[in-house]
């Protein structure tokens, strides 16, 4: 499964992430505290920098995955227009584009191993009193080996309608999704008691 | 405790997937993708407990930044978009899907199925939503309520599907249902 981190080795990339999470929530925590527009904006040419820190075609790459928020931008310019309000849109949605650019940065430059390890270093509270931590870990391996499956089957079964129907595929491809699946949870439950159950 | 993994780490893969089935456009232009829809049957079919758990293994997934929100998205960024409430909501409109199913076991599962479906993926998952959205844009409640109120048609529907979907499952495998163990 391909993960959202990329492949280009930044700086960013030697950074432990334990750093790195902890730098974001207190730069999110400031963000939502800075009330003034040049802030805003000098937090956002630091963001810019900080992608343009790892080389171009990282900030471009980067930049893409800010299209999501275009919808907002467009509804809050709208907004403020016609409320008569222009600078507290402005403010907000420098807010928007520095919290987001922010967060992608740190998903960017973090191995996904390396996630699951502060994940799992997170909980060792939780082992310490007692609660076993081995079964979240043998679901998340289970989920990202059955993510690309399942869109594999849904896959096939839209490719199996199309042989047989002339009308698109609709919904109704999920309830055999779906059962597909539960056969699928209940081979690998008896794989995981065959093998010696979870401890 | 094997099949409560399995089918943990299953649903909340199933979620993923429906993720990636193409969103259609309903007649009036407002998209809707089918992962709202595996949030709902994460509680119909799975109960309050283990829906919560696995649709929190999904954002757990999506958090360490794997793609798998609708649309190829994912990563810590999501988290502060102004969709973000409707994340934090989804576990909680997981559990109260599921405990409505657990708690009205003697009625019919069609009916109780879609109005779980819709009390928990819509109006538990819209205050959440509503919530995040006046947070993150500044905005009232209702302020932000008015900018996607229109997606609410789309959600109806997909409750009624995930109604549909757990009779069916309860049909084609009755065993399936943990949230109402026979």
């Amino acid at each position: 499964m391909i993960s959202l981190t990329s492949p280009l080795e930044t700086w960013a990339h030697r950074v432990p992430v334990g750093w790195k999470l902890a730098a974001l929530s207190g730069a999110t925590l400031m963000l939502f505290s800075l009330q003034s527009i040049i802030l805003q904006v000098a937090a956002l040419t630091l963001a810019l920098m900080l992608y343009l820190s790892a080389g171009s075609l990282f900030a471009r790459s980067g930049l893409k995955t800010l299209r999501i928020l275009w919808p907002f931008f467009a509804v809050i310019v709208v907004w403020h227009l016609i409320e008569g309000t222009p600078q507290k849109g402005l403010m907000i949605a420098l807010r928007l584009a520095n919290t987001v650019a922010l967060a992608n940065f740190v998903t960017m430059t973090s191995r996904l191993s390396d996630m699951i390890d502060v994940a799992a270093w997170l909980l060792t509270p939780f082992r310490h009193i007692g609660l076993k931590t081995r079964a979240l870990e043998i679901a998340i391996a289970l989920v990202i080996r059955f993510t690309p499956l399942l869109g594999r089957r849904g896959a096939q079964l839209i490719e199996a309608w199309r042989a047989r129907s002339a009308r698109h595929p609709s919904w109704r491809i999920a309830l055999p999704m779906t059962v597909l699946a539960l056969d699928d949870a209940d081979h690998v439950a008896e794989a995981l008691k065959a093998r010696g159950g979870i401890h | 405790m094997e099949r409560s993994v399995a089918y943990i780490a299953l649903f909340a893969a199933l979620t993923a997937a429906l993720g990636l089935v193409p969103q259609i456009t309903l007649a009036f232009g407002v998209p809707v993708t089918a992962q709202s829809l595996g949030i709902m049957l994460c509680g119909t079919v799975l109960g309050a407990r283990r829906g919560f758990l696995a649709v929190l293994l999904f954002l757990l997934l999506v958090a360490l930044g794997l793609p798998l929100l609708s649309g190829g998205r994912g990563g810590l960024g999501v988290f502060a978009s102004p969709t973000a409430g409707f994340l934090f909501g989804f576990p909680v409109a997981a559990f109260v899907t599921g405990l409505i199913m657990e708690r009205m076991r003697s009625l019919p599962l069609l009916p109780i199925a879609i109005l779980a479906s819709l009390l928990g993926g819509i109006l538990v998952l819209y205050l959440f939503g509503v919530s995040g959205m006046a947070i993150t844009l500044d905005k009232s409640f209702t302020e932000a309520a008015a900018l996607i109120l229109i997606f609410i048609p789309g959600d109806i529907l997909k409750a009624v599907i995930a109604g549909v979907l757990t009779a069916g499952l309860a049909r084609a495998r009755p065993g399936s249902l943990l949230s109402r163990p026979a």
